[in-house]
């Protein structure tokens, strides 16, 4: 006897559960040993799986067990070539050699437990307390979610959703309404009946009045069968409405200064800070948007593939980047459906007096609809020094030290490996002046 | 008898359908019932993908099981382990239970199919109904449910006290497991057969008991009336206890019901596995020796072609290799290698025996009915015991094995015998013992428990041959203990005259 049976389609991954808890507690831990290998890559190769160590001991499974180097014990093996009985062999200096081997889970006895992250996992883990700031506005704009309300009864539906009140009432009713003989009314006629019959010698009334019985009891069961006790008619469904769920929406604006200005290392860092702040969005949050603008003397809306591949050079006016931006949030993303991010990328060299506009700008217009703005100054390393001073710096920094605005934040980037301090920075969870 | 042969061929492609497989089950179990004369569970066949086998492999390949991080590093090990090539996947899982599930992986080829089938569905199967521990000790027909109902608890008590309570207790139970199990393996008060029963009855008794719980939520605190009764089994266990964890779920004096119940749902688990632990090599035995007939067996009966033999052999080969000892590969004697290289010979003492079969063996020389034999061997033994009554000196030769005493503070092994005249019998009984769990696993009992007074623990370890506890491993599962036990918990290591 056999019955075979196919479950390829069956939901895959019941393990996931288990790999969810074990990442769970080990999680100090991988979260250490991550950063760890973060030291060793470039931003680059973020988007890759990660291999990471564990020491052994957090998630070790322990077991009473004997110590193999205490007492004796005779073990047997095969492959005897030239032994023979009474020989005596030297032990090999590690000491272990045929020692009671219990059930090992492979882990234990060695320092580290190696297991691979996939990419997800290794994300999540990386921008694990990083958010979005401030994001509050929500709008029914795009409905993409829906959720089910209890909307009342219809008359037909599936099994599951039948509802057992509303169909007995109105099977009741329809029963009292037809008159229905009861199941208590036939069964006293019946006993009547077994008693009448059980009479041996009858007398003719009560003959009469067995025939009678029998008459009744006919009448009442052709009428129970004619009016049943639950018709397809009294069934009742719980009726289900589907109502859109609000959702957030978000977009991010990039703005990136490839003027002439910035060297080819500038533009690497720039780059790289975006594409980080593009896979913490990706990860992070089911629908954002992403805008990416470039400017030199005049500013352009680009793709992905040219933002962040793609050369150009030319002069420096900063305010078209932001001027573009409103544009294009003016004409695609309504400021109260949307919530507004912008960050902004330069070496803060600007033509003279732009600084100046793209202060007001900033403070006058895009400021009050935005949630967040991070500027972020990209220098070389030798100035790292000399500007360690916030008040110093190139131009643009300047101008922008007089915005006194919680939704601001400005940062400075020199080398690679400020990138992820300074993102950690802008991003972290529950920062002050978060409230909305 | 056996039906006619057909003389066509099952399958002629690598790559499998369900038809396919209908046939070539219709034709093994033809082979297997009539000719080899088995008795087997209904089967129940799954054909699953590789990811889903891992799935199965970490947590005990049961198809159902509670949730727990450990099962999750087993997946993640197992799965870099797969996808990097340093371990296959065992082409075969196969549960004790009534009907017995089989899983097919999905990238087998036929031949590989049919393999699997035949060593599975068949060995594996007959010696799961059959042997006398799989039937004293476990109840092949309630065990997925009993599972279901361990996995919705859990997962109820996780909801109503949080995963930070569940898992310790859990954790605790899991590293006490190979002490959670009801043994005998010291002289009984009363007869074997009685004291077997009255374990097997008080299991029996637990296992029905569970069914109330369906209906009610994980307790924090339990009535007077269960206390009561509580405390009455708790007088009445006679020690020195060797269950652990039943001690610990019936007396331990700060355990909430739900926490108990935890335990105990530890405990049954252990116990259902606890045979599987102590017939490896009879089991696989069994299992690859019905595959190898039966596979020959479809060929000469032209049902499977030459082609498909050799991929079968292939396989077969490989799985029951026994590296020899000074080679790198070598791990410890393969219980396919030698369960197959035993059940081989029994068949040959059986139909052709030598002088020294008949002197070692006399009972079973020559009785030319190999199947019954087989059957019975595969019915009532387990591996210590198989080892013992049935090795025979030739497949000691075939293996070239001998026994190496390891005094531990010596700094040299001495060779106590090898694969002569005056070395069999010692190595014989040297490798049966390897397989008694009582020698080699901790053997650890209660003996007194102050619970008036002090509410301290006493735990003995009974130290044979003058083996000790392993230090670090101690200390973390006498933590466990603690934890579980709520109060002051002590271990005396003695030593047992041996």
């Amino acid at each position: 006897m056999s019955h075979f049976i196919d479950r390829r389609l069956n939901p895959k991954g019941k393990s996931l559960g288990n790999r969810q808890r074990f990442l769970r507690r080990a999680r100090g831990q991988i979260k250490e040993a991550v950063a760890r290998s973060l030291k060793d890559r470039s931003v680059k190769e973020l988007e890759k799986s990660g291999k990471i160590s564990i020491p052994a001991k957090s998630t070790a499974e322990p077991r009473f067990r004997l110590d193999p180097k205490t007492g004796s014990r005779e073990h047997v093996h095969p492959g005897n070539k030239e032994f023979a009985q009474g020989d005596r062999l030297r032990k090999p200096p590690s000491g272990q050699g045929g020692g009671g081997k219990d059930a090992s889970d492979s882990g234990e006895g060695e320092d580290n437990f190696s297991f691979t992250l996939t990419q997800d996992e290794f994300l999540d883990i990386f921008f694990d307390d990083l958010e979005l700031p401030n994001m509050v506005k929500t709008s029914l704009k795009d409905m993409e979610t829906w959720k089910y309300r209890r909307a009342g009864l219809t008359v037909a539906g599936s099994p599951t959703n039948m509802n057992l009140v509303r169909t007995m009432r109105n099977a009741h009713g329809r029963r009292l309404a037809l008159h229905r003989p009861s199941t208590d009314e036939v069964n006293a006629l019946k006993e009547k009946l077994f008693t009448l019959e059980a009479i041996a010698q009858p007398t003719p009334e009560q003959v009469a009045e067995l025939k009678e019985v029998l008459a009744k009891l006919e009448e009442l069961e052709a009428r129970r069968r004619w009016a049943p006790y639950i018709d397809p008619l009294d069934v009742r469904y719980n009726a289900f409405e589907p109502t859109p769920v609000p959702t957030t929406a978000a977009v991010m604006f990039c703005l990136m200064d490839v003027s002439g200005s910035m060297g080819e290392r500038e533009k690497d860092l720039a780059k790289r800070f975006y594409m980080l702040l593009y896979l913490f969005l990706q990860r992070r949050y089911e629908k954002v948007d992403v805008v990416f603008i470039r400017h030199t003397h005049h500013a352009e809306e680009v793709d992905e593939e040219t933002f962040f591949y793609s050369r150009q050079s030319g002069g420096t006016i900063v305010s078209t980047a932001i001027e573009v931006m409103q544009q294009i949030q003016k004409d695609r993303y309504p400021a109260d459906q949307w919530n507004l991010y912008v960050a902004q990328a330069s070496d803060g060299y600007t033509q003279s007096g732009d600084a100046q506009t793209c202060v007001q700008l900033l403070t006058e217009e895009v400021l009050p609809i935005i949630q967040y703005y991070a500027y972020i100054e990209i220098l070389d390393e030798r100035e790292m020094d000399v500007f360690s001073d916030p008040d110093a710096g190139a131009e643009l920094w300047r101008a922008y030290r007089s915005i006194a605005d919680h939704r601001f934040a400005q940062t400075r980037i020199a080398s690679p490996k400020d990138i992820f301090p300074v993102f950690r920075e802008l991003f972290v969870k529950d920062k002050k002046g978060a409230a909305a | 008898m056996s039906a006619t042969p057909k003389s066509d061929l099952l399958f002629s492609d690598s790559a499998w359908t369900f038809s396919d497989l209908q046939k070539t089950y219709d034709a093994i179990e033809d082979i297997g019932l009539n000719d080899l004369g088995l008795d087997i569970y209904t089967n129940q066949i799954e054909v699953i993908t590789s990811e889903q086998m891992l799935d199965a492999y970490s947590s005990h390949g049961m198809p159902l099981m509670y949730h727990h991080w450990s099962f999750g590093k087993h997946f993640a090990r197992d799965q870099m382990n797969y996808q990097k090539g340093f371990t296959g996947l065992a082409y075969e899982i196969i549960i004790n239970s009534d009907p017995c599930i089989a899983y097919l992986m999905e990238e087998n080829s036929m031949t590989m199919q049919a393999l699997v089938i035949a060593h599975a569905c068949m060995g594996h199967n007959h010696f799961f109904k059959n042997n006398y521990l799989f039937r004293q000790w476990t109840d092949a027909s309630s065990i997925l449910t009993y599972l279901d109902f361990a996995k919705k608890y859990i997962a109820k008590c996780e909801d109503e006290y949080g995963l930070d309570e569940v898992e310790p207790i859990l954790d605790a139970a899991h590293s006490l497991m190979d002490q959670g199990v009801f043994r005998y393996n010291r002289p009984p008060k009363l007869s074997e057969t009685e004291r077997a029963e009255k374990i097997r009855a008080r299991a029996e008794h637990e296992r029905e008991n569970f069914n109330d719980l369906w209906r009610t939520l994980p307790n924090t605190h339990e009535s007077e009336e269960e206390e009561e009764d509580r405390q009455t089994e708790v007088r009445n266990i006679k020690l020195p206890e060797e269950n652990l964890l039943y001690f610990i779920e019936k007396a331990s004096p700060t355990l909430m019901p739900w926490q108990r119940e935890l335990v105990r749902i530890v405990r049954n688990i252990s116990q259902y596995f606890y045979p599987q632990k102590q017939t490896k090599v009879m089991n696989e035995g069994c299992a690859t020796f019905t595959h190898h007939y039966i596979m020959n067996e479809l060929h000469a009966r032209g049902q499977i072609s030459d082609g498909s033999v050799m991929e079968f052999l292939h396989s077969h080969s490989s799985v029951v290799f026994q590296p020899e000892f000074d080679d790198p590969r070598y791990s410890g004697i393969n219980p396919y290698a030698l369960g197959f290289a035993m059940m081989q010979d029994i068949v040959r003492i059986v139909t052709d025996p030598t002088e020294e079969d008949r002197e070692w063996f006399p009972d079973l020389a020559g009785t030319k009915d190999w199947r019954s034999a087989l059957k019975d061997a595969w019915a009532n033994y387990r591996d210590e015991s198989f080892i013992l009554q049935y090795l025979s000196p030739k497949v000691m030769r075939d293996f070239r094995l001998f026994a190496l005493g390891d005094n531990g503070k010596k700094p040299y092994y001495v060779v106590s015998a090898i694969h002569d005249e005056h070395g069999y019998r010692q190595a014989r009984t040297a490798l049966s013992r390897m397989y008694d769990l009582g020698l080699h696993e901790p053997n650890l009992q209660v003996v007194s428990a102050d619970l008036d007074n002090t509410r301290k623990l006493t735990i003995q370890h009974n130290m044979l041959y003058n083996r000790s506890l392993d230090q670090d491993t101690e200390k973390v599962v006498m933590e466990n203990l603690k934890r579980l036990w709520g109060h002051d918990v002590e271990l005396k290591q003695v030593d047992m005259a041996t």
